[in-house]
């Protein structure tokens, strides 16, 4: 019978958790989300001697208060679930600050393993720790390991194995100075008293934590005891006044400081830096990279960089899927019989999927781009040099890259919102993230610009890649003082030393989001692909033309055979024909029908109900509105470089229409797998307050430009 | 005197972190602590946040959060 050992893994972002989790789980890994929230939880299992363990990948965090959701799920996930050991992932160049998070661990009186990770990187710049005597002053194991290189990771095992078997070693209690400890002492009395007894917490901690006025606690503690709680309140606000006034500073501020007096107290005994103050490589390159005169050019540089990265190499595979998929197009073709089977496998699903597969290769380079700036530490650089103009308009340095990578694609850019650690902040990056005009909507923009401005195509293009710009900046302004009004979040970001990405880090990182993008994209596009070919082809207008054009087709021929008309003249008969057969079946379809019923709509923008067709199968995917376009006017295969397309445009809308079409569709909402990956993010609400508002913005802005424009026209 | 106002390249000392709420909490936790050295590294080239060592790594915060920590100079 195996046993079964649970284990989380705890430690401050940058310390190397996530490596040392890999390399514990291999491939056996899973992410899902903690319950209710909107936080990714990595779950995974590893078989050591016999043992069966599961090891749960707690979020990164400096701390475990009650102010961050990151730091609530991972407290909660110690307390409720009880693991039966806690490793810390300590970095042990920066072994101080990492410690901090080790002392609440401790006071959590949970069975605890360190793991001082990365060792050789400390022992290189002459960092001296003895993890003897260190482990005994803490009564913790510790085991010196380096994830990137594999190393330790059994002695871990081992470690969490012992811990688990013989439970946790010395109790060491931090002590937080005489006149908190007495006032701790009333708390925990009164808490006694009053029946706040919980068999997850001990009462100390919970006194610690009600000194602290640790909101989370204060309610637990307020449900446990009812109506006791009153009596509770009492001692407490009077034990932080009598703190307040000895000690001329708050409980919070003396107990940090307390905290940190213990870790001193023990390196100043284990610890030893043979080297301190010596400038290190990561300065001296930070010296360049965030140079007063050089930062923001350099910055601005490698973004282009990263940008041209992800076209030019991508645009290879991007050809081949496109030569692949029209390949596999033919073959199908050839291989069925005409008729809704061929035209439902060929022009629904191949050609909808493999419109917008063509640009997974783009996504998956962004998405190593993403990677190497993270594991390199640049990430934090770039949130550092940007923060003064985020700031102002009510984001956070860490916004600029999600926002910067929306003029990619939204998915990456929304999962890159991650890393803004308030929420706030990362709903309304989120939310103003669809102006940065996608990649998928430059079709559109080509089609347009190139049939209504062929002269200065380029320069209207530009425009309205520069109002979505401003767009973002006036509704996150507007979002953050209205939906999203409140403090806003610290800066207070660590600068992490220059690491070498590994190469089994990136691709691991990478195909962890590819995965997901992949997963969403994949069935999503083919549920609306196959969607649309439905609504495109049904119902079949079988004989209910308006005339019995096949009586017309038979006359013209009629006249071609006895001579009054040239072949000339037949042929162009024919194609006007074809092309009023072509309207009445698109307008008896079930999209023609939802057009025209939806016309009213958009007629005050200037729409008519082909251009309502069109902006609805933007919904699908951005990439299909310009051949729902062709497919409207009766062109065949049609894409934003057709010249018939483009004509038959010009001839039919006044320019000013076909800018105002070109606005829509950069403010409205992004496409179908765009929304289903916000709504994993963000959650159903913020999903449809996202859907909503910028239609409505798109309404108004298209609406007045048109009612404008059209007085000058 | 404020951190906030200290000149890039100077080492100064923490003697009291005051203010309240999130920026304070964050702040004690990343060891702005009284007693701890500070050094002011540079400002980021568009006159915000800056970046300071403590406790041995890099810290950037805004000018308006370093308000709150007062530090004399040494």
């Amino acid at each position: 019978m195996e046993k079964e050992i649970k284990i989380a893994l705890a430690g401050n972002p940058n310390s190397g958790k996530t490596t040392v989790f890999n390399n514990l789980t291999g491939a056996r890994q899973h992410v899902g989300n903690y319950p209710g929230v909107t936080v990714e939880k990595k779950t995974g299992e590893r078989q050591y001697k016999g043992y069966k363990i599961d090891i749960v990948d707690l979020p990164g965090t400096y701390s475990l208060t009650a102010y961050s959701l990151d730091e609530v799920v991972a407290r909660n996930f110690i307390i409720d679930e009880k693991p039966d050991v806690v490793v810390d992932i300590i970095d042990s160049s920066n072994l101080e600050r990492n410690l901090y998070l080790a002392t609440q661990l401790m006071e959590l009186r949970v069975p605890i393993v360190f793991a001082f990770n990365m060792v050789d990187i400390a022992k290189s710049s002459g960092k001296k720790i003895d993890t003897k005597l260190l482990s005994e002053l803490m009564g913790v194991t510790i085991v010196e390991t380096i994830g990137h290189r594999n190393k330790g990771m059994n002695e871990l095992l081992d470690a969490v194995v012992n811990v688990a078997e013989k439970g946790k070693g010395k109790k060491v209690i931090v002590r937080y100075g005489e006149e908190i400890e007495n006032e701790v002492e009333k708390i925990t009395a009164i808490l006694a008293k009053e029946g706040a007894v919980t068999e997850k917490l001990n009462l100390r901690w919970l006194a610690v934590k009600l000194l602290e006025q640790d909101k989370e606690v204060i309610e637990a503690v307020k449900k446990s005891t009812g109506g006791n709680y009153k009596r509770i309140e009492k001692v407490v606000e009077g034990s932080i006044w009598h703190i307040q006034n000895i000690l001329r500073d708050s409980p919070e501020t003396i107990i940090a400081d307390a905290r940190y007096g213990f870790i001193n107290g023990a390196l100043r005994e284990s610890y030893e830096e043979i080297e301190a103050g010596k400038v290190t490589i990561s300065d001296k390159i930070d010296r360049v990279l965030t140079n007063r005169i050089l930062g923001l050019p350099i910055f601005f540089g490698l973004m282009w960089l990263m940008f041209q990265f992800v076209f030019t190499v991508g645009a290879y595979p991007m050809d081949w899927i496109d030569m692949g998929f029209g390949k596999l197009g033919n073959l199908v073709s050839n291989a069925l019989p005409e008729g809704l089977l061929q035209s439902f496998i060929v022009d629904g699903i191949i050609g909808g999927v493999g419109g917008v597969l063509i640009f997974t290769p783009n996504i998956i380079l962004l998405f190593v781009c993403i990677a190497i700036l993270e594991d390199s530490g640049y990430m934090a650089r770039a949130a550092f040099v940007m923060d003064r103009i985020m700031h102002k308009i009510g984001l956070h340095g860490k916004s600029f890259i999600p926002m910067l990578i929306g003029f990619g694609c939204t998915i990456p850019a929304y999962m890159a919102a991650r890393t803004l650690e308030n929420k706030k902040d990362r709903l309304v990056t989120m939310h103003v993230n669809t102006f940065m005009s996608c990649g998928a909507r430059l079709p559109i923009y080509i089609l347009l610009a190139g049939a209504f401005f062929p002269a200065y195509a380029g320069n209207v293009i530009f425009s309205i890649y520069v109002i979505g710009i401003i767009m973002a900046i006036l509704m996150a302004k507007l979002l953050r003082s209205t939906r999203f009004k409140g403090e806003a979040a610290p800066f207070v970001m660590e600068l992490p030393p220059y690491r070498v990405p590994t190469f089994k880090g990136v691709i691991v990182h990478m195909w962890e989001r590819t995965r997901l993008y992949l997963k969403k994209a994949g069935t999503i596009i083919l549920a609306m692909a196959i969607i649309i070919w439905i609504l495109f082809t049904f119902p079949k207008i079988g004989d209910n033309y308006s005339t019995d054009y096949d009586a017309e087709v038979v006359s013209i021929e009629e006249s071609y055979e006895s001579g009054r008309i040239t072949e000339e003249e037949l042929e162009e008969a024919i194609v006007v024909i074809e092309g009023k057969m072509a309207d009445e079946e698109m307008a008896y379809s079930a999209a023609g029908r939802v057009g025209h019923f939806i016309e009213p709509v958009f007629k005050p923008l200037g729409f008519d109900w082909r251009m309502a067709v069109a902006a609805i199968s933007g919904i699908a995917a951005k990439e299909i509105v310009v051949s729902t376009m062709g497919t409207l006017y009766s062109i065949a295969e049609a894409d934003e470089e057709s010249e018939s397309l483009r004509d038959t445009l010009a001839n039919e809308y006044h320019p000013l229409i076909g800018y105002n079409f070109m606005l829509f569709s950069l403010l409205y909402f992004p496409c179908m797998a765009g929304i289903a990956v916000f709504r994993r993010e963000a959650g159903r609400k913020e999903m449809w307050f996202q859907i909503g508002y910028t239609l409505l913005l798109a309404w108004v802005v298209s609406f007045v430009v048109f009612q404008i424009g059209r007085l000058f026209i | 005197m404020k951190l906030n106002e200290v000149k890039p390249k100077t080492k100064c000392k923490i003697i009291k972190v005051s203010g309240s709420g999130g920026v304070h909490r964050r702040l004690l936790d990343m060891g702005c602590v009284k007693g701890t050295d500070v050094e002011v590294i540079k400002v980021a080239p568009l006159g915000d946040p800056i970046d300071i060592v403590i406790k041995g790594y890099h810290l950037s915060i805004r000018k308006e959060e370093a308000k709150n920590i007062d530090v004399e100079v040494i």
